[in-house]
């Protein structure tokens, strides 16, 4: 019973991982960069619908809508602004400034929300008792899984089947080739940003539910942990974005249940580099052998 | 006559050093004259130790072209491997400035066995993965730093693992003369401070003759092939695994230094210290700097230790302003209209580029 409890808290964790890596995968996919500050949108996402119930009192569902609006126009700025000049840019220059945008938003936080924690109240409350109350699942778990899950088929669908979706693919597959071919790469991009923003609000949300509190690096620890679910899963893969976040999510659960609470996180990093020695490209990434 | 005749990089390795030899000089001075302020004299070891930090990085990210994450676990190991040296050889090298050099040498060998360790089976992967790698490594050492007891005494060294947290320094079972050298989560405390700014400035000179030699070397010349293209570079005999690791351990074993250096200049140190920020931060100063610079990481790793500090005025500010300055300097310096601009005031560089 222990051990269920165990697993599902990690499986609760793994969904919001597996949203958060969904973002870094789609965006590392099309412009191929690693988004840094993907993290700190989830923090942004976090104290926009925390100030949205808490001071203003409106309805939890309005305050996740009005995160998700502001984290999306928020990522397309910040796209527009500072990752669009740098399309031609070595990859390393693209990656410093995204950790300059990381720390502009950390340090914004800072002077708007200040570094006390603030105490989140969770969007829903209570537990689902089972088996006689020996095994109590909090709705919040409950609703992260399912969330994630409607994200996940949500967002396969779209790619697969939607023009824009379509145009996402091509764009990841051959920016140039798919600029002859009449799709508007630039908007493409700021799309993906979009939504990958959105995705980041709601993570932040369910993150927050989970763990109350909130501080301006919130972001940061679950940021670079989806990073590695969205390696661990095959970058640039959305179910593998998805299976990454929840392995580790378990791993991490089970690791500080009956390893160490100190070395957890160790323990999913150890995972990882394992996984990546027999796997190079991760679990379900595409192996792409160089040409010469 | 003679300086023209010189190959061009010796003279720039040449005047890289003496811009040191220089800075140093004039850093001694306006210190003994009281010209500098108390906490930029404080900052003198730590930005020595950036310094020959960021110049080891370029040997991996400019130099060997894999982008590293985790730099700062190598400086940590370093760090606490040379807090630990110095400590339990306090009575045995009674005399500061040699106990400080070997702990020094120890900091920088236990942190290239961990650049072996950790470098053999990695370098085979390439690009981001590398980099998710490296930045796992540090955040491996961080924890493993934080759950570690070790103290010192007429027996020797002991040590444990805090795994669960219900272990203290006390189930070391120390002599009562002996001494606690690292709490776990509390880290090193009570560190006698034995590092100098002459120390700071030996170490950035043996870091600059290391790496600008083994640039100028055969050897570098093999690792700057596999860096430009590691398929051609095989096919005319170069030994990948091994010219990737001689140029990861090196710059391992001179963060180890670095960090052993920076462990002795604080009485209380923690793991947490070394975590990604610094990585990135080292990381900023070496890109900045410019890739393959050596020069420009210096100056880099100098200008944006000191930049917070001199943006004190903004107070709450400063964070942010510097993150803005980030990102306009990253901006303005990849902006092809000022670039181009910039190439035509250099008339070496145009050459340069045709010659590439």
């Amino acid at each position: 019973m222990e051990f269920l409890s165990y697993l599902i808290s990690g499986i609760s964790l793994g969904s919001v991982y597996a949203i958060i890596a969904l973002g870094y995968t789609m965006v590392y996919g099309i412009a191929k960069m690693l988004n840094f500050a993907h993290g700190d949108i989830i923090m942004v996402g976090g104290y926009i619908s925390f100030c949205a119930m808490n001071y203003l009192g409106l309805p939890s569902i309005v305050g996740i809508i009005l995160a998700m609006l502001v984290c999306t126009v928020l990522g397309v700025v910040i796209e527009g602004l500072a990752y669009k000049p740098l399309r031609a840019a070595p990859s390393l220059a693209v990656l410093i400034t995204a950790i300059g945008v990381s720390y502009f938003l950390q340090n914004a936080a800072l002077l708007v929300w200040s570094a006390a924690p603030k105490v989140y109240t969770p969007i829903i409350s209570g537990s689902l008792s089972l088996f006689g109350g020996a095994l109590k699942i909090p709705y919040v778990s409950i609703l992260t899984v399912v969330v994630c899950l409607v994200i996940m088929v949500a967002l396969t669908a779209f790619t697969n089947m939607s023009k824009m979706g379509k145009a996402m693919r091509a764009c990841s597959e051959d920016k140039g080739a798919a600029q002859l071919m009449g799709i508007n790469v630039n908007a493409t991009i700021s799309m993906t940003f979009a939504i990958g923003s959105a995705l980041a609000a709601i993570a932040g949300v369910l993150l927050c539910s989970s763990y109350p509190t909130l501080m301006p690096t919130t972001g940061s620890m679950p940021g670079i942990k989806a990073f590695t679910a969205a390696v661990f899963g095959g970058i640039g893969s959305i179910p593998g974005a998805f299976l990454g976040g929840l392995l580790l999510g378990i791993i991490e659960a089970m690791a500080k249940a009956y390893i160490s609470t100190n070395l957890a996180n160790s323990i999913v990093f150890a995972v990882l580099i394992v996984v990546l020695l027999v796997k190079p490209a991760g679990l379900l990434g595409r192996y792409v052998p160089e040409k010469v | 006559m003679k300086i023209r005749s010189m190959k061009r990089s010796t003279r720039t390795n040449l005047i890289t050093y003496l811009g040191v030899i220089i800075a140093f000089a004039a850093t001694v001075i306006l210190r003994d004259s009281g010209g500098l302020s108390r906490s930029l004299t404080g900052q003198l070891v730590p930005i020595c130790c950036y310094m020959s930090m960021a110049v080891s990085l370029n040997l991996t990210v400019g130099i060997l072209g894999e982008l590293s994450l985790g730099h700062a676990g190598f400086m940590s190991v370093g760090a606490f491997s040379g807090v630990i040296a110095a400590m339990s050889l306090q009575s045995a090298i009674p005399s500061d400035a040699l106990r400080l050099a070997v702990a020094m040498l120890v900091g920088a060998a236990v942190a290239a066995v961990a650049g072996v360790v950790i470098g053999t089976p990695v370098l085979r992967l390439r690009g981001d993965y590398l980099a998710i790698v490296t930045l796992a490594f540090g955040e491996i050492i961080k924890e493993l730093v934080n759950c570690l007891l070790v103290g010192w005494d007429s027996r020797g060294l002991h040590v444990a693992l805090n795994l669960t947290g219900d272990k203290s320094i006390a189930d070391l079972g120390l002599e009562t003369e002996g001494i606690a050298i690292i709490k776990g989560a509390q880290g090193a405390t009570s560190t006698a401070t034995i590092s100098t700014f002459t120390a700071g400035f030996v170490l950035v000179l043996i870091t600059l003759f290391v790496v600008l030699n083994l640039k100028d070397s055969r050897a570098g010349r093999a690792i700057m092939a596999l860096r430009d293209n590691s398929i051609a570079a095989e096919s005319v005999g170069l030994n990948l695994t091994k010219y990737k690791l001689m140029a990861f351990v090196t710059s391992a074993a001179l963060a180890g230094a670095a960090g052993a250096l920076y462990g002795l200049n604080f009485s209380s140190l923690q793991a947490s210290k070394f975590d990604f920020n610094t990585s990135i931060l080292i990381l900023v100063f070496v890109v900045l700097g410019g890739l393959g610079n050596i020069w420009g990481s210096l100056i880099a790793a100098a200008a944006l230790t000191i930049l917070p500090e001199a943006l004190r005025q903004f107070s709450d500010y400063r964070m942010l302003v510097y993150a803005i300055v980030l990102i306009l300097v990253m901006l303005l310096t990849n902006n092809p209209t000022l670039r181009s601009v910039l190439s035509r005031l250099r008339p070496g560089a145009s050459k340069e580029k045709e010659a590439a």
